[in-house]
C-alpha cells in the first residue's frame, strides 16, 4: 500500500490541474484523509478506481459531516522581545472558519486487499451553495448513501441518476442531521407527567384553539 | 409526479400496453419488516422495481451525537436485531481504534465465539425466512427457530437478555462467562451439523426449491463490487472477499478456515453460501473454543464512564452476518462523538435490488429479495 503522500503525487500527475490536500487525523487510528476540489473530483475518482497500482473498485462508505461556522483556536509560536531579550512565546490566536457540509467516501480495493483510502469533499458553504460532483457513476455504492446525504445534510449532488429523499418523506423540509436543526415543538403533545413536555405543549397551544 | 413519467416511460418500453402498478408492502408478510417495493408489472414480469424504505426511521446517528460514547452501545443492539452481538463488537472495535485502546486476549476470544454463534443464528434464520418466502410454510423457518433458541440460551446465560445483549465494551467485554458455559457452548456446537444436514436433505435437493431458485437474480460480479455489494451476497458472487481474512481483526488471523464462494451469483448460491458459511463458522467455534485463554476480560485502562478520546476521527468495520457492517465515528475530544456513522450492509445490499429483479416474475422478487437478507432496523436506522 502507498503511503498518501505518494499517492497524492501519483494523482497529481495524472489528472492535472487536481488540488488535493491531505487531511491530519488526530487519533491512534492513523486515518489521514485527502480533501480534494470539486471541480477534479469525478476524474480523480476514475483515475483512484481504475489505476493499476491502486485498484480502489469498492466505495465501502460514504457519508456526510456537517462543520458549521466557527472559532478555531491556534497555538501560535510568535517572536517577542520579553525583558530586552527576544523570546520565542506561544500565543493562542483566534480565527473565523466559515461553515461548509463534508462528503467522506472510504474506499478500499477489493483486487488488491488493500485500503482504506478516505477522499474528502467540501462544499463552500451550508447555505446557497451546498452543490458536490457525485461519485455514484464511479460506484454504484453510492447511489443510496448520497441520497441520504442529501437527505439528512441537504447535500445537492450533481450527476446523481435519482436524488430524492429516502429516509424522511418527500414533503418534509429541514435536514434533521445538520448541528443547527431544530426539532419541531408539536410531536409529542400528549401530556404526560415530563413538566419538559408538559410546557411544550403549553408553548405550543399559547393562542391556538383549546388543548 | 416522478412516478408518472417514469411510469408513462415504462409503458413505451413495454410497447405502449398498460402496465399494473403493485406498491409490494410496507405490510406485507414477504418484506421482511416495513419495508415496500413499487413495482410496475407487465403482466406478470417485473419491468420497474423501486424500493421505498424510511419508516423505521428514528434517526440513530442523531442519537448517537447526543448521547456518550458507551451510551450508543445498547442501541446498537437494536439495529439489526437479529445480531446484536456483531453490532455491538463493530461499535466496540471502532470506538478502540479511536481511542486507541486493545481488549485482551480472552476478550478475544469470547467476541469471535459470541460473533459466530450470532452468524448460526443469523443464516440459520435467513433459510428459513428465504424457504419460507417460496412457500414452505413453517416447518424450516420452525427448525431454525428451534436451534435459534438453544444459542439465544447461551446468550441468556452470558448477558442476561436473548436479542438485546449489551454486552460488549471498549476494551472489553461486560462479564465473564458463568460456569458450565464453555461446555454448554461445546454441546450445541457439537449438535450443529446434525442440524444442518437434517435441514439440507431437506431442502437443499428439493426440486420445488431448484426450480425457484437456479438461475434467478443473477448478480455478476462485476456489478457487486462496483455497487459496494458485501458479504454473503457478493461471494455468492463468485468474489473472494471476506473482512475477517482481509483485516484479521480480533483473533480470527489464527483460525483456519475457508471462505466458500459461488459460480453463478444466483439466488441458490445466495442460499448455498449460508448453509457453507455455518459449516466454517463451526470450524472456527471448536477451535475458539478449545483455545480459550484465561485472564481478564476488560482492559484495565479502559474508561467505560466519561470517556473522551483525543480529536480525531476512525473508521471500523468488521464481517457482520449480513456483509459489512462499519462504523464511523468522529470526537472532538468532547464527552459524545461529534458524528457517528452506521454504514450498514442491509441498505447497500437494497442498491442492485431492480437489477436483480428485471425481467423476472413477481414471484421471483419475494424470493430475490429474501436471498439479499435485510433487517429493517438496519436499513432505516
Amino acid at each position: 500500500m502507498q503511503s498518501l503522500e505518494q499517492l497524492k503525487a501519483r494523482l497529481e500527475a495524472a489528472v492535472p490541474g487536481v488540488r488535493a490536500e491531505i487531511v491530519p487525523n488526530g487519533s491512534p487510528a492513523g486515518q489521514p484523509s485527502l480533501l480534494l476540489d470539486n471541480g477534479h473530483a469525478r476524474a480523480a475518482a476514475e483515475f483512484l478506481r481504475d489505476d493499476a497500482e491502486l485498484r480502489l473498485d469498492y466505495c465501502s462508505n460514504a457519508t456526510g459531516v456537517d462543520w458549521p461556522e466557527t472559532t478555531v483556536k491556534e497555538k501560535v509560536k510568535v517572536k517577542k522581545v520579553v525583558d530586552g531579550a527576544e523570546k520565542e512565546v506561544e500565543e493562542v490566536r483566534e480565527r473565523k472558519r466559515g461553515g461548509y457540509l463534508e462528503a467522506v467516501y472510504h474506499l478500499y480495493s477489493m483486487a488488491r486487499k488493500e485500503g482504506p483510502v478516505i477522499i474528502r469533499l467540501r462544499t463552500e458553504n451550508r447555505g446557497d451553495r451546498v452543490a458536490l460532483p457525485s461519485l455514484t457513476p464511479v460506484w454504484r455504492s453510492c447511489e443510496f448513501q448520497e441520497r441520504e446525504i442529501f437527505d439528512l445534510y441537504g447535500v445537492v449532488f450533481q450527476g446523481h441518476p435519482d436524488l430524492r429523499r429516502i429516509l424522511m418523506w418527500p414533503e418534509f423540509r429541514d435536514y434533521p442531521m445538520r448541528k443547527d436543526y431544530v426539532e419541531p415543538d408539536d410531536y409529542e403533545y400528549e401530556p404526560t407527567p415530563h413538566d419538559e413536555v408538559l410546557e411544550r405543549a403549553r408553548r405550543h397551544y399559547a393562542g391556538g384553539p383549546a388543548a | 409526479m416522478t412516478t408518472l413519467q417514469s411510469q408513462s416511460a415504462a409503458e413505451e418500453a413495454a410497447g405502449g400496453h398498460q402496465l399494473l402498478e403493485v406498491s409490494m408492502g410496507p405490510q406485507h408478510p414477504s418484506t421482511h419488516g416495513v419495508f415496500r417495493m413499487d413495482v410496475a408489472l407487465d403482466g406478470e414480469t417485473v419491468v420497474r422495481l423501486k424500493p421505498v424504505f424510511g419508516y423505521l426511521h428514528r434517526n440513530h446517528e442523531k442519537i448517537g451525537e447526543k448521547c456518550s460514547y458507551l451510551g450508543s452501545m445498547p442501541y446498537t443492539d437494536r439495529l439489526d436485531y437479529i445480531c446484536s452481538l456483531t453490532n455491538n463488537w463493530g461499535y466496540a472495535l471502532t470506538v478502540e481504534k479511536l481511542a486507541g485502546l486493545a481488549a485482551p486476549e480472552r476478550a478475544e476470544y469470547i467476541r469471535v465465539i459470541l460473533a459466530e454463534l450470532t452468524r448460526l443464528i443469523n443464516h440459520s434464520c435467513l433459510a428459513g425466512f428465504l424457504l419460507q418466502d417460496m412457500g414452505a410454510a413453517g416447518t424450516p423457518l420452525m427448525y431454525a427457530f428451534r436451534e435459534r433458541e438453544k444459542i439465544l440460551d447461551l446468550f441468556e446465560s452470558l448477558t442476561g437478555a436473548r436479542m438485546m445483549c449489551d454486552y460488549m465494551r471498549f476494551g472489553g467485554c461486560r462479564c465473564d462467562l458463568p460456569p458450565g458455559w464453555i461446555e454448554q457452548a461445546r454441546r450445541v456446537v457439537a449438535r450443529y451439523p446434525r442440524f444442518l444436514d437434517e435441514f439440507e436433505a431437506l431442502l437443499t435437493g428439493n426440486e420445488i426449491v431448484r426450480a425457484r431458485t437456479e438461475g434467478v437474480g443473477v448478480l455478476s460480479a462485476q456489478l457487486a463490487v462496483n455497487a459496494g455489494i458485501t458479504g454473503p451476497m457478493l461471494r455468492a458472487s463468485g468474489v473472494n472477499y471476506d473482512i475477517r481474512k482481509v483485516d484479521r481483526y480480533g483473533v480470527y488471523g489464527r483460525m483456519d478456515f475457508r471462505v466458500p464462494m459461488g459460480e453463478r451469483g444466483d439466488t441458490f448460491d445466495r442460499y448455498m453460501i449460508r448453509i457453507l458459511e455455518m459449516r466454517e463458522s463451526l470450524k472456527i467455534l471448536e477451535q475458539a473454543l478449545r483455545d480459550l485463554p484465561g485472564g481478564p476480560i476488560l482492559d484495565p485502562k479502559a474508561k467505560l464512564r466519561n470517556l473522551r478520546p483525543k480529536a480525531g476521527e476512525a473508521y471500523g468495520r468488521i464481517e457482520g452476518p449480513k456483509g459489512e457492517l462499519g462504523f464511523y465515528v468522529i470526537s472532538d475530544g468532547g464527552p459524545n462523538p461529534y458524528r457517528y456513522r452506521i454504514r450498514p450492509p442491509s441498505l447497500i445490499n437494497l442498491t442492485i435490488l431492480e437489477d436483480m429483479c428485471l425481467g423476472g416474475t413477481i414471484a421471483d422478487a419475494v424470493v430475490i429479495l429474501g436471498s439479499v437478507d435485510i433487517v429493517l432496523g438496519e436499513v432505516d436506522r
